[in-house]
């Protein structure tokens, strides 16, 4: 399984570019409709969230399998999650914008969704920094706190989605449920090895999502 | 009935006048109409094409329309769905003929009309508007319409007349959300205070385009209120109601601390959750930046008089 799955790079980075390809055919052939700059951002919006979930799904797929090898995927659907983040925050600046930055800053100012996806994207920004293998030696430790906010992230930018619309919620419900799962998970984790502590339970390293790199 | 404006529009925005001559060269609309209403032609059935009408608003500086087809693809119709795509779709399932729109409440003459009986009664024009949607996004559309104040002057309201109610068709086997009661409470109402409502600016519509509404869009009949957000503009009027007291709005039932009863167009009063200080045209092109909004749309001069003294950040 293990020799599988690091065969499988090629496959994931044509996944994780996919996305993008299919923007700019949609983009060329002018198929994103009447107002094809919104398009682009829930559409580049949607996958960095989808991402996001992907890379949050890693860890408890791994505990459960018990396969290895999976934590180069997990930066790889990370730093793509924040890869089209930027792309989303890009549009947002320059297709929608036009880099005019009085009313940007007005935009802003004026609309709270959007601090939950600055927050949310600022977060993203500090971990994709942080992710080289560099960077987590030298932060020993604290680059799995650090990096455990990638849940507040997670959480922000569901915010971020559900903060704009006028109550048509079923999409940004759906990612909450998502990420409610994945943290419910987590949590159990946490639970059993608080209850019975990691050196009793049967298989350790499994059960401490944690300690399974 | 015609509104002079000083007000000047940038060139950009301003129409070839050779352009804008091919859609107007003659025809009186009363003419045109009155014939075609006769006997048992109803507008609601067959696709009718208005391609000469005189202009309800001032006919120069000319703003540029927005591409008719993007306006029939965007468009919101929570009876039906929540996102525009489906709205569209399902809005061709319904039945606008007959077509009848009562006219009661607080009137010398309550009255109920078919359609084609009400458009013997009332000029029909053309009225080239900004659209402001309160989500940010903004076309020019050419309507055909009249102006409501021609209706409430059949109906003869009383003094104690105060404020206009419009309610929308209710068709529960078209309209799956209403249907399930989803999110607001329907059928969609929506109001005005009686001097916005006789305002010559406010008209009812039953074209776009020189042709009959499409369905996603209003048809037969929907209100136009240039200068407010999107969302008063109620779609499939079946009912004017004049009243006493204000009427308790779908959107302002639903979240009166974000969509006030008033819902005018103004760049300085944030929604409660976004910026309203710019807005997008359809249409318009990648990196080009948004549009800035203007107050009441950019009809200002024309209404600003209605709410002289209110203020207009407490009443929005």
């Amino acid at each position: 399984m293990d020799a599988l799955i690091s065969r499988l790079w090629p496959i994931t980075i044509a996944f994780c570019t996919a996305p993008l390809l299919w923007l700019l055919v949609a983009i060329g052939l002018n198929h994103l409709g009447s107002n094809p700059i919104q398009a682009m951002h829930i559409f580049l919006g949607d996958w960095a969230l989808r991402f996001l979930c992907i890379t949050l799904a890693i860890t408890p797929v791994q505990t459960m399998t018990q396969w290895r090898g999976m934590t180069d995927y997990r930066q790889l659907f990370g730093l793509t999650a924040f890869f089209y983040a930027t792309l989303h925050l890009l549009g947002y600046l320059s297709a929608d914008h036009a880099w005019a930055w009085p009313m940007i800053a007005l935009d802003i100012l004026q609309s709270s969704y959007l601090w939950f996806g600055l927050v949310a994207y600022l977060i993203l920004l500090l971990l994709a920094v942080t992710s080289p293998k560099a960077a987590k030696k030298r932060l020993g430790k604290s680059w799995k706190k650090l990096h455990r906010y990638i849940y507040l992230a997670a959480g922000a930018a569901i915010l971020h989605y559900f903060w704009q619309l006028k109550g048509n919620l079923a999409e940004p419900l759906f990612y909450l449920l998502v990420l409610g799962m994945l943290m419910g998970f987590r949590g159990l984790v946490w639970l059993k090895n608080r209850r019975y502590g990691p050196a009793v339970t049967a298989k350790p390293r499994a059960a401490s999502p944690d300690r399974a790199e | 009935m015609l509104i002079n404006t000083q007000k000047r529009i940038p060139s950009s925005e301003i129409t070839d006048p050779a352009l804008f001559k091919q859609r107007r060269t003659l025809l009186k609309a009363m003419a045109a109409l009155a014939i075609g209403a006769a006997g048992s032609d109803s507008v609601a059935a067959r696709p009718r094409t208005w391609p000469d009408l005189d202009a309800g608003n001032p006919p120069t500086p000319v703003l540029t329309p927005t591409p008719a087809e993007l306006v029939g693809n965007y468009t919101n119709y929570y009876e039906f769905a929540f996102n525009k795509e489906d709205a569209t779709r399902l809005a061709q399932g319904l039945r606008i003929d007959p077509w009848s729109v009562v006219i009661g409440g607080e009137v010398e003459r309550p009255a109920s009309y078919r359609l084609e009986d009400l458009l013997q009664h009332c000029v029909l024009r053309e009225y080239l508007y900004r659209f402001r949607c309160v989500e940010g996004w903004s076309m020019v559309v050419p309507w055909v319409g009249f102006a409501l104040s021609d209706l409430l002057k059949l109906a003869q309201p009383l003094s104690s007349a105060k404020f206009v109610k419009f309610t929308s068709a209710s068709q529960p086997e078209a309209m799956p959300r209403l249907r399930q009661q989803a999110m607001l409470a329907w059928p969609y109402e929506e109001g005005l205070r009686i001097d916005e409502a006789g305002h010559p600016l406010t008209i009812l519509a039953v074209g776009a385009y020189g042709e009959t509404l499409p369905k996603q869009n209003g048809a037969p009949l929907r209100l136009v209120v240039p200068w407010k957000y999107g969302f008063k503009s109620a779609k499939a009027i079946v009912r004017i109601e004049l009243c006493r007291q204000p009427p308790l709005t779908s959107w302002n039932r639903y979240a009166p601390d974000e969509y006030g009863f008033y819902a005018n167009v103004n760049p300085a009063v944030p929604h409660p959750r976004w910026s309203q200080a710019s807005e997008r045209p359809l249409g318009s092109d990648f990196f080009t930046p948004r549009r800035p909004t203007e107050l009441f749309n950019g009809y200002g001069e024309q209404v600003a008089g209605l709410y002289s003294g209110m203020n207009l950040r407490h009443f929005f």
